[in-house]
């Protein structure tokens, strides 16, 4: 069942060179239950896709839809309210967490925001939720700076699912991580998905991580998706010459692996006033005339699979 | 071992940071490593294992204050680095040996056209040349990373983060080095970006001839760029052989857990299988092996001794006392 839709979502940025174009119509559905990956580069506006959708700031024009209503331009009061149902977990827990709050008073924060309960209830909730993300007891009195990156991501981790919220937003949560630890986090989120029937957006720039942990995915390319499939379409049979030199580039870790490289030349097209065409003509093997002017819609390519490219046919042989 | 040959030779080094709040902070511990003319050598670790110390031991940029080399010797063609004054350490920085790092925005001086910082390292190491001899080679230097030789009179601002990290290797290898260091080239970068800059790297070195040790976490660049890959966890080696050793018959547990907590582009999507607990705290650590608390197969041997490099075929040797028995045993089988 579906739990979440956006509409022709744009969110512009004035600056003072002009018009940032960071999120540039974006449609798309998530069902409950389910993860849907953002991929791309930074300054794709993946970042700013995530804030958008937990109205952490305000879009420009489009909807987004959430259980049935459209959130788009609601009240404070009911944003506060929406908070309870949709929370977000971030890059660098460090920075997202107060250094004079011990991992207990963290946890806790959103049950006393919303008066949920007693000192009692409260506490008795938070040590569920510690057992639940895996954080000894003997450390609930400590500061953020006597943990390690793993244990504080932990902490965010219980935080943003205290309130038993239904969707999760998570940007990055696992780059600021090593990879043995970065391991157990992401084993603990899936974990955390399949009993507390989480519904996930998985923001992230590596590509190894988001095959793993998402069911569908969405290229972004300077604001635009420009390929959507199934994780395992994707990752198969990509279409968009983007999304084919995104995972050509990815270094593989076996040395045996050979892969034909696709080296991007050109430079990136700028977000501020962008003019008509295909964003990534500047960049891509293939770009030809029209891609220069005119601004090629995402399509259907084959069953579900949907890329934004005007020759994605002659390049792909389909 | 051969200690005569290598272009870098480190024996025995240890470096600690002393501080009033965390006592001492023991970061390289009893490290020995050789480097061959022309290899490319990854060192390869998590957060806190030491990388970044041991090359800043190399380069003699160790912060002192707190930190300081307590032992060991760190021999460059044959010649103590540790044993030479400031001013002959000088000489050697950016003209023997250089240094990328990891961060480009840092790098590079905001205030300072890309073409100053370019002509500040030839003017400081070959003396001799004149204003316009060195000007052309900075902007020969530029074309060679593949900059428009035009931009030399911009800053750094100007240029993309790729673009400026190109640019610090192009003051890297301005001297045309015998060494260099790469502390994380391509971490802050994009991956299609940081594909660019791994090609040119390669491209470099290779008509140059530098050896680069080559500092990074990530698995999928050191399977691209080494020749020869030590694994270091707790400031020291654990496990050092030919990239075919560590990618195809590692034995150190460290580096086969750093191996499953990888999730792949490729293959079947499998359960990822994480290393439990962290790296010990570096003002703490334990009296045997540093990986036993977080290791499957640790014995009590593993608790109370500290395990010694120990060979396991040719140049390949691993530091613990499990993976040095078995290979006993299969050679006493075998």
């Amino acid at each position: 069942m579906e739990l979440l839709r956006v509409e022709h979502l744009k969110k512009y940025f004035e600056t003072p060179r002009g018009l940032l174009h960071a999120v540039d119509d974006l449609s798309f559905t998530i069902s409950q239950r389910q993860t849907l990956g953002v991929v791309g580069e930074s300054g794709c506006g993946k970042s700013t896709l995530g804030r958008l959708l937990l109205h952490l700031i305000d879009n420009t024009s489009g909807k987004i839809i959430f259980d049935g209503e459209d959130i788009s331009n609601i009240s404070d009061a009911k944003r506060r309210e929406l908070c309870k149902r949709m929370q977000m977990i971030f890059q660098d827990p460090f920075a997202s967490i107060d250094p004079r709050k011990t991992v207990s008073q963290t946890i806790a924060e959103p049950l006393r925001v919303f008066h949920l309960g007693s000192d009692r209830e409260i506490s008795e909730k938070v040590a569920e939720m510690m057992d639940l993300v895996g954080i000894s007891p003997r450390i609930r009195n400590a500061y953020p700076h006597e943990l390690d990156g793993g244990r504080r991501q932990r902490v965010g981790i219980a935080r943003a699912l205290i309130l038993r919220p239904e969707f999760v937003v998570c940007d990055e949560p696992v780059s600021a991580l090593d990879v043995s630890i970065q391991a157990q986090i992401i084993n603990l989120m899936l974990e955390l998905q399949e009993s507390l029937g989480l519904t996930y957006i998985f923001i992230t720039h590596d590509m190894s991580v988001v095959r793993h942990v998402s069911d569908n995915i969405l290229v972004m390319y300077l604001g635009q998706v420009v390929e959507t499939a199934n994780s395992e379409d994707i990752f198969a049979s990509p279409l968009h010459p983007y999304t084919q030199a995104l995972l050509s580039a990815v270094p593989v870790p076996d040395i045996d692996h050979k892969t034909e490289r696709i080296i991007l030349r050109g430079e990136i097209t700028s977000p501020i006033n962008p003019k008509h065409g295909c964003r990534f003509a500047s960049r891509c093997i293939y770009a030809k005339e029209r891609c220069f002017h005119e601004d090629p819609a995402l399509t259907e390519v084959t069953g579900g699979h949907c890329a934004a490219c005007h020759f994605v046919k002659e390049i792909n042989g389909l | 071992m051969v200690q005569t040959e290598a272009l870098l030779s480190i024996r025995d080094l240890s470096i600690q940071y002393v501080t009033r709040d965390m006592g001492c902070c023991r970061a390289v511990n009893n490290l020995s490593l050789d480097l061959q003319k022309g290899e490319t050598l990854g060192l390869v670790g998590e957060t806190g294992a030491g990388k970044t110390t041991i090359a800043r031991g190399i380069m003699g940029i160790v912060p002192n204050p707190p930190g300081r080399i307590t032992q060991g010797s760190i021999f460059f063609k044959g010649e103590d680095l540790l044993r030479k004054k400031k001013k002959e350490m000088r000489k050697i920085r950016g003209d023997k040996i250089s240094m990328i790092f990891q961060d480009p925005m840092t790098a590079l001086n905001p205030v300072d056209t890309v073409g100053e910082q370019i002509e500040e390292v030839l003017k400081l190491h070959q003396p001799g040349a004149g204003k316009e001899e060195i000007r052309q080679k900075a902007v020969q230097m530029l074309e060679t990373v593949g900059i428009p030789g035009e931009r030399i009179d911009e800053y750094p601002h100007q240029f993309s983060g790729g673009m400026k990290q190109r640019i610090v290797i192009a003051i890297a290898l301005a001297c045309s080095p015998e060494l260099l260091i790469a502390d994380e080239p391509t971490t802050a970068l994009d991956v299609t970006i940081q594909a660019q800059i791994l090609e040119l790297m390669n491209k470099l070195k290779g008509e140059m001839n530098t050896s680069m040790l080559l500092i990074t976490h990530d698995l999928g660049v050191v399977a691209e760029m080494c020749n020869r890959v030590a694994i270091i966890y707790a400031g020291e080696v654990v496990e050092i052989g030919t990239a075919r050793d560590i990618f195809k018959n590692r034995s150190h547990p460290y580096t086969q857990g750093l191996f499953n907590s990888l999730p792949s582009v490729t293959g079947e999507k499998t359960k990822l299988k994480p290393i439990p607990g962290a790296m010990p705290d570096p003002s703490n650590l334990p009296a045997g092996c540093p990986f036993a608390p977080r290791c499957g197969y640790a014995c009590e041997k593993c608790m109370a001794e500290h395990p010694e490099l120990l060979p396991v075929e040719g140049e390949h040797y691993v530091r613990c006392w499990r993976a040095a028995e078995e290979e006993q045993h299969g050679i006493a089988a075998g």
